[in-house]
């Protein structure tokens, strides 16, 4: 038994030795992953999330202004909807920003369901309410749209019926995040009902395309030529980026809130509870 | 495998076997995926006069004719056939020669008798002097290209459609 114990820790000096007077190893791949691993750390990036949210929140803001005054008052009415096509630069975005979130979300799940990164579950949660907000958005500037040009607020084809396919994924998601008491096991399930539900993405852009529908096909989210005019395109890229700048703050605010949370028995937070408690 | 790449392949599995059952699923409902028919689907297929459906076209220009009250009859057409239609109320706004429409009714003798009519405008955006000088171009007509068959696939002769569809 002795010469068992004294062998090995012979041995395991031997290989300290060794260690040591090896140089560093030479990495594997030619890309390192530990930015990637550095990144998931919630501390990092709480402290990056930090820094980013109000250059999204800011440059977001005014360009979403911009666009509003570029789209409401410099571009010019439509030569068959007139005014009532500005609702577009209200719409479209929203509606991108519905599919892209629901995009964003399912490698949340992908990745908290695979890797089961915290920080994973942490973002996916975070963004079922913004991107539920969009959803809602995006349906009921249509309707409002819907009525005064095609002649009615609401009709069954494939695409209005799969955006609202979509809301009910992302309520789901957040319903489901509140069923359990634990929140890694909600955030599994919700990363679950993410990875089924993404088969309908690809389902409400292409519907205008597959099927027929009341709804007119896409105007700039596709490939080739944009079918709308300079003057008039210029407010609605403006609209688009602006609001995926707006809701990367909303979506690394909320991010941060779940992890501060989620964390809060953890040293890092209460550090910084720490440092920001009034009269601190 | 471990673990990770387990769940790694349970996931693909679940997002390929969901995808390949939304194929399925999609193209065996085609046709009930379909807002509309198009006067090619209801003159190609017999239809009962009494089922209520949609047809969807183009307003074919010189083809509208109003009569007493609010009555106006039209023809609508997609990219190969047209079918006349008849229809007692308020035409939505957009409603005009060349514009899409979708109207809901039934086919009675021949001719397509609507309850309701809604506009079915197309992608393009523009300021109306652009949409002027197009229009002395013959540039500014709708495309008949969004009214596709309920039946197949709407770059397929009519006749072979036809065809397919009896066989």
């Amino acid at each position: 038994m002795f010469a068992v114990v004294s062998a090995d820790a012979l041995r395991i000096r031997l290989q300290h030795d060794v260690l040591k007077s090896q140089p560093p190893r030479p990495q594997r791949l030619p890309m390192s992953w530990t930015w990637f691993h550095r990144l998931a750390s919630p501390p990092t990036f709480f402290g990056l999330a930090q820094r980013l949210a109000p250059w999204c929140a800011g440059f977001g803001g005014a360009l979403l202004l911009l666009a509003w005054f570029g789209g409401l008052v410099l571009a010019p009415a439509d030569y068959q909807q007139k005014d009532a096509f500005r609702i577009i630069y209200v719409h479209v975005p929203a509606a991108a920003l519905s599919l892209s979130l629901y995009m964003a979300m399912a490698v949340c799940g992908v990745v908290a369901l695979i890797w089961r990164m915290k920080l994973a579950e942490c973002v996916l949660v975070a963004i079922a309410p913004v991107g539920a907000s969009f959803t809602a958005l995006a349906l009921v500037t249509g309707m409002l749209w819907g009525k005064p040009m095609w002649g009615a607020y609401w009709v069954w084809d494939a695409r209005l019926t799969s955006e609202l396919v979509l809301l009910f994924l992302y309520l789901g998601v957040i319903g489901l995040n509140s069923a359990f008491e634990d929140p890694r096991t909600a955030a599994r399930a919700c990363a679950l009902l993410a990875i089924v539900g993404f088969v309908n993405v690809p389902i409400v852009h292409y519907s205008v395309v597959w099927w027929n529908s009341l709804h007119q096909g896409s105007t700039i989210l596709k490939l080739g030529k944009p079918n709308i005019s300079a003057d008039m395109a210029w407010p609605l890229y403006a609209g688009l980026l602006g609001s995926y700048l707006w809701s990367a703050h909303a979506v690394l605010r909320r991010t941060q809130n779940e992890l501060l949370l989620r964390e809060r028995n953890t040293r890092w937070v209460r550090e910084i509870a720490a440092a920001t408690e009034p009269g601190a | 495998m471990n673990k990770r790449q387990k769940r790694m392949a349970a996931v693909a599995a679940l997002v390929v076997g969901i995808g390949v059952a939304a194929v399925f699923g999609f193209t065996a409902f085609r046709k009930n995926m379909m807002y509309f028919y198009t006067p090619t689907d209801l003159i190609d297929h017999k239809v009962s006069d009494n089922a209520q459906l949609r047809l969807g076209g183009l307003v074919v220009a010189g083809s509208v004719h109003r009569g007493d009250g609010l009555q106006v009859d039209f023809t609508l057409a997609d990219c190969q056939k047209s079918l006349p239609v008849r229809y007692d109320g308020i035409l939505p706004d957009l409603f005009k020669e060349g514009q899409g429409i979708v109207a809901t009714g039934h086919l009675q003798h021949g001719v397509f008798i609507a309850d309701q009519v809604l506009a079915k405008h197309d992608e393009n955006y523009m300021p109306p002097d652009l949409a002027k000088s197009l229009k002395a171009q013959g540039g500014t007509m709708h495309s008949c290209a969004p009214f596709k068959s309920a039946y197949g696939d709407s770059t397929m002769p009519a006749q072979a459609q036809a065809q397919a569809a009896h066989s």
